[in-house]
């Protein structure tokens, strides 16, 4: 007795230790612990033997069934490991073979960086007003203080409609007028976005058309040291927390007084370099507390009332951030271009 | 303008350095742009792009005295130049026509005092164009040894002048000296902005170096010696004192014209002007000395002019119709109506405060200068200075920028006192001033407080006294409040809220914005507001961009000529008016667009050569014009362009297919659908640009507003566009409406509990049948319980016969409350065959 289950037991694991696939697994199963195997035959036929020998030879079948089943599982299981491997061998890429080109949109630059500007503003509480593009002489010049015939006007090259008095807008500052007018005797903080228009040969240097971001504030307590401070955050948001600002007095005939801020080249953190030719400084806007003709024009007593306002070119600081040598770029919209950002 | 430092000197002491002087210049809002060092040493470490100029050796270049200038033996073009130069004698050899008239009278009666450069000096050279830089070698040159050289302006980096050698005036110092000692100088190139006319001069600048500096100015204001004049004095009349507010003449009788004795030359040509003769320099040099304008006639000529008359009268006036006047440059004139004209019995002299006539000019042998100073409107001069085209004229440019009444006759006497001291003439005790209208000095009340509420730092009262004082304004210090008059040269002062403005930044400019504070703004925030329209604009933008496109934004100034080729050849061209530029600068940037689609084209025609696919889209204004409205409409669009394959191509296989109307399409739907449009439906359509079979307009809720139409673009407009490679596929969109058209919020529903059911169904139908509005009954029929219907077949076969097609859909059923069982979802199923084969005459397919 005891001899036939080590002749079945060696057998068994012999055959199982030939196996090297799924198949031969599952024929190893049915051919050894199925319901017609040797052992399970013996085990039916338990109750013919002897009393005496039936509980040894129950214990020596039932062990036997247990280790072939132990046997088979721990094959089973290194059989999928190797497969795993051999697959996993099989499945290597060449990692470096370039990736499946995906298509990204992407917003112009002009965009990114207006909003960029905006967003900084917005921060610091001034909301975006937006106004036409072809404006009244009156909203472009007069009501800024810039009357007709004025030296003044000679800052502004300027493109005049075949309609009398109407003209494409020099700067975004007639929405100073719009935004006052809409909202006196409110308090104001807005920035103004938009292209503007400047009569002018198309070169590397300039544009018929540019981007321009104004920003007004008006209340009863708005100060030129308030023009400073906000003026230098703004700039440490957008150029480094460590930008350094200077502010030069200038002429704006919409401001007074009037300044030019510069703020520490960024790319050479002022020891001096080609883009901002040595100086150390870059001239990134133009500011100035509001004229009182132009809050009266607005509907703002000046006796009473103050404010700020301010000017700055997103393509320019674009150009000088990235190192765009060419203000055509903007417009031309290579994509070999507009792809870079 | 060009402003030498040893000029400002005349006026205020200067103590630092020119750098350090730009600098401070520059802060106060007179830019210094350049500084040219004359022979001074340029400070360490300046940057090539403000600073420039050459520095004299102090031991190379030197004044000298020539004693004698002999004929060269055999070269008629030179000459031998015997000169000590403080150490020893030279001989020195030099073509400089200047000295010829010297040549081989023996020695001096007076020596000559020149500009010499020893052996080895290091010198521009003044035969070659441009600067360049050479050193002196000795050489020999026909038999002489040549080894040093009298100098020209040129060779010094002075000027152009190279005609000639330097001759100084008879008080130069001694030979020796060196020559940086002597004229060595600075030139600052100032920028003046347009409200500070007053600067455009010597002592303009002077005076905003002593407010800065803390000193005081010193005017050139001198009393003249005087004599009645030997001839009558003219008489003047001003018929427009709008345009004209004052005129004053002085006599200056008896004079030598000469040439101006070297430093008035010197400083003329540092200055940017050229040297003509003592007469015209010298009311060129009170003109850059006090920025007044002056004019000298030849007085001798007015005369004649008056004929039988016994004084010359002169009138300012506007020209009579078709007047001219043939002015000092040789042109002759038409006028404008607004053009103010000096001029006498005989007719016009001159354009007043712009240019001079030819006839009355001073001339070599000119006797008796009647020297005109006046003042002019100077908007009117603007206006005139642009007909004119006469922007280079410096008294134009001064005029255009308001010069002061008060000046005229300051001016005037100054200019007679030279012409007395140089040119030997006796001034005429007459004045004639005509001065109709007098400028009213504006007197301003600046209380203390508002140089506070405006500039947000308290400047000390003596310091803002100080400063205004310095800037020449009359201050009464009242307390808590200065009473301030604006000085005699000043017309960019108001009065009322304006002149307080005016104050506050003279007093800030010169107190210097650096040494204010940055404070935090601590006024009330203003009432917030919602901006949806540019909200959902920039929505869309990050929409289209996450759809994979790439935004681009073009010029909105084109040509008609440009929008039309969106027309195919052949199709007559609509008349449409356009926003048209008065002064364009290029022939193809002379409208504002109408066709945002036009620029977006011209973006892929440009691009198709270097790329293989492309999705493009701009959002931006067209420009329409509205009858009888001065401003035309501006409406934001957005237009669409796809072209060339779906995917790009890598080195796997990817979808290669072009993109078609339908990916156009597929893209505008998830567009519309994220912006939570409504009632989305798509109608065929014609357009003009497009395939006329591939067209499409797309509506919302409202059957009225056209929200956009799409299509692929017509094959001729196409080609013309360079784009025939693939379908180019165009969408058009009004932004406006469809901004309109997306809800502000929009409700949401349960993720669902219970499964679907879901079926698919093969329809036969008529080919005519569009599947928007098989669709539209499936979908009101399922009704509730059909939650999603999907076309995922469209097929064709001989089988089916001609004009028939079979539309495939799966159907998904689904309820909120439980799971449907198949006969429910049979029930439903049979309900939308049988309504579609009643309404539309579709069948079944079988499986
Ligand atoms: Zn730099």
């Amino acid at each position: 007795m005891e001899q036939d289950f080590s002749i079945m037991e060696q057998a068994a694991l012999a055959a199982l230790r030939a196996i090297g696939d799924e198949a031969g697994l599952r024929a190893w199963q049915a051919a050894w612990l199925g319901k017609r195997s040797a052992l399970a035959l013996a085990l039916a036929g338990l109750g013919q033997l002897p009393a005496a020998e039936r509980p040894l030879a129950g214990q020596r079948a039932n062990a036997l069934r247990v280790q072939l089943e132990q046997a088979h599982a721990a094959h089973a299981a290194a059989l999928r490991e190797s497969g795993l491997a051999a697959s996993l061998q099989a499945g290597a890429l060449d990692v470096t073979l370039p990736g499946r080109p995906a298509a990204r949109g992407r917003l112009h630059i002009a965009t990114q960086t207006l909003r960029q500007i905006c967003a900084i503003w917005a921060q610091m509480g001034f909301q975006i007003y937006r106004s036409r593009d072809v404006e009244t002489e009156a909203y472009n010049f007069e009501l800024l203080n810039i009357p007709p015939h004025h030296p003044a006007r000679d800052m502004w090259d300027t493109f005049h409609t075949t309609t009398s008095g109407s003209l494409l807008r020099t700067h975004t500052s007639p929405g100073q007028i719009h935004a006052m007018r809409e909202y006196a005797p409110e308090p104001i903080r807005v920035v103004l976005p938009g292209m503007c228009y400047r009569y002018e040969q198309i070169t590397p240097r300039s544009e018929i058309q540019f981007n321009q971001v104004e920003g007004l504030a008006v209340g009863k307590g708005i100060r030129f040291t308030d023009l400073k401070g906000t003026l230098t955050d703004f700039a440490r948001r957008m150029f480094g927390a460590q930008t350094r600002t200077r502010f030069r007095a200038s002429y704006f005939p919409f401001t007074e007084p009037s300044a030019e801020m510069d703020v520490e080249c960024f790319l050479c953190t002022g020891s001096g370099c080609v883009v901002c030719k040595q100086a150390g400084w870059l001239e990134i806007l133009g500011c100035g507390m509001v004229h009182p003709k132009v809050l009266q024009n607005g509907g703002y007593d000046p006796a009473q009332y103050t404010g700020f306002a301010f000017g700055m070119g997103p393509e320019r600081i674009a150009m000088l951030k990235y190192g765009i040598k060419d203000i055509r770029y903007f417009w031309g919209n290579d994509l070999r271009f507009l792809q870079q950002f | 303008m060009r402003t030498p430092l040893s000029w400002l000197r005349d006026y205020v002491d200067i103590t630092m350095a020119p750098h350090e002087l730009a600098h401070r210049l520059t802060f106060a809002g007179l830019e210094v742009e350049a500084l040219q060092y004359v022979g001074l040493a340029l400070p360490a470490g300046a940057s090539a792009a403000r600073h420039s100029g050459l520095a004299w050796e102090r031991d190379k270049i030197v004044v000298a005295h020539i004693t004698q200038v002999d004929a060269h033996p055999d070269a008629e073009r030179l000459v031998l130049v015997r000169l000590y130069d403080g150490e020893r004698e030279h001989t020195v050899l030099t073509g400089a026509p200047n000295l010829f008239a010297y040549k081989g009278s023996g020695p001096l009666p007076t020596a000559l005092r020149v500009a010499y450069a020893r052996e080895g000096a290091q010198l521009y050279d003044g035969h070659k164009p441009g600067w360049e830089l050479t050193r002196l070698k000795r050489a020999k040159i026909r038999g002489f040894d040549s080894y040093s050289m009298v100098c020209s302006e040129k060779e010094l980096g002075i000027s152009e002048e190279h005609e000639g050698v330097i001759l100084f005036d008879a008080d130069a110092p001694p030979a020796g000296t060196p020559l940086a000692d002597y004229i060595g100088d600075v030139v600052f190139e100032i920028a003046i902005t347009p409200n500070m006319a007053r600067n455009a001069s010597m002592l303009g600048v002077a005076r905003e170096i002593a407010a800065l500096t803390g000193t005081s100015v010193r005017l050139p204001w001198r009393s003249v010696p005087t004599r009645a004049a030997a001839q009558p004095m003219p008489q003047v009349q001003i018929a427009a004192p709008a345009l004209n507010p004052r005129f004053t003449a002085l006599l200056v009788e008896d004079v030598r014209v000469a040439p101006a004795p070297y430093w008035m030359q010197l400083r003329l040509r540092l200055a940017g002007m050229r040297s003509i003769s003592n007469i015209v320099d010298i009311t060129n040099y009170v003109m850059l000395e006090t920025g007044q304008p002056l004019h000298a006639f030849d007085y001798a000529v007015l005369r004649r002019r008056a004929g039988s008359r016994p004084a010359p009268l002169i009138t300012t006036r506007l020209p009579a119709p078709g007047e001219t006047i043939a002015t000092l440059d040789g042109a002759q004139r038409k006028l404008d109506d607004f053009t103010v004209l000096v001029a006498d019995s005989a007719g016009a002299l001159s354009i007043g405060g712009v240019m001079g006539g030819g006839e009355s000019e001073v001339s070599a042998a000119t006797e008796h200068v009647l020297l005109e100073a006046a003042s002019w409107n100077f908007t009117n001069i603007r206006r005139t200075v642009q007909a004119q085209q006469l922007h280079s004229s410096q008294a134009g440019y001064r005029f255009s920028r308001g010069v002061h009444p008060a000046m005229a006759p300051l001016a005037n006497l100054r200019a007679a006192a030279l012409m007395q001291q140089l040119a030997g003439g006796s001034v005429s005790t007459e004045l004639c001033d005509v001065y109709p209208q007098p400028v009213v000095a504006p007197v301003n009340r600046l209380p203390l407080a508002e140089v506070q509420r405006h500039l947000g730092m308290q400047i000390p009262a003596a310091e803002i006294v100080r400063i205004l004082r310095a800037l020449e304004f009359v201050v009464e210090d009242a307390g808590s409040t200065l009473v301030v008059t604006a000085p005699d040269h000043r017309l960019d002062i108001g009065t009322g809220a304006e002149g307080i403005a005016d104050l506050v930044e003279e007093v800030a400019r010169i107190y210097g914005y650096e040494r204010m504070p940055e404070t935090q703004i601590s006024d009330t925030t203003p009432p917030q507001r919602a901006n949806p329209a540019l909200e959902h604009e920039e929505r869309v933008r990050d929409l289209l961009a996450g759809l994979g496109m790439q935004e681009v934004i073009t010029y909105r100034l084109t040509a008609p000529e440009r929008e039309q080729r969106l027309l195919p050849p052949g199709v007559p061209v609509p008349a449409a008016h356009y926003v048209t530029l008065l002064n364009p600068v290029a022939a193809e940037r002379v409208v504002l667009r109408r066709a945002l689609l036009a620029s977006v084209l011209e973006v892929a025609e440009a691009n198709a050569r270097f790329q293989q696919r492309l999705a493009l889209f701009e959002i931006g204004p067209v420009f329409l014009p509205v009858a009888g409205a001065a401003l035309p409409l501006e409406q934001r669009r957005l237009a669409l362009v796809l072209w060339g394959p779906r995917a790009q191509s890598g080195w796997q296989a990817a979808d290669a297919g072009a993109q078609d109307f339908f990916d156009l399409k597929g893209l505008v739907e998830l567009l519309l659908e994220s912006l939570r449009i409504e009632g989305v439906r798509f109608e065929s359509a014609q357009h003009a640009a497009l395939h006329p079979g591939r067209c499409a307009q797309v509506f919302g809720a409202d059957p009225a507003v056209v929200l956009g139409t799409l299509g692929e673009l017509h094959p001729q407009v196409s080609a013309a566009y360079s784009l025939a490679e693939h379908a180019a596929l165009c969408a058009d969109f009004d932004l406006e409406a469809l901004l309109a058209a997306t809800p502000a919020r929009h409700a949401t529903a349960p993720v669902p509990r219970f499964p679907a059911v879901v079926e698919d169904i093969a329809l036969l139908v008529d080919e005519e049948l569009s599947a928007a509005r098989v669709q539209a009954l499936i979908v009101q029929t399922g009704g509730a319980q059909l939650a999603q219907v999907q076309l995922f077949d469209v097929f064709r076969s001989a089988q089916l016969g001609a004009g028939r097609k079979s539309l495939a859909y799966r159907l998904s059923y689904q309820s909120g409350e439980k799971t449907l069982t198949d006969a429910e979802a049979a029930k439903l199923r049979n309900k939308i065959v049988r309504r579609l084969q009643q309404e539309l005459g579709a069948t079944l397919r079988d499986k």
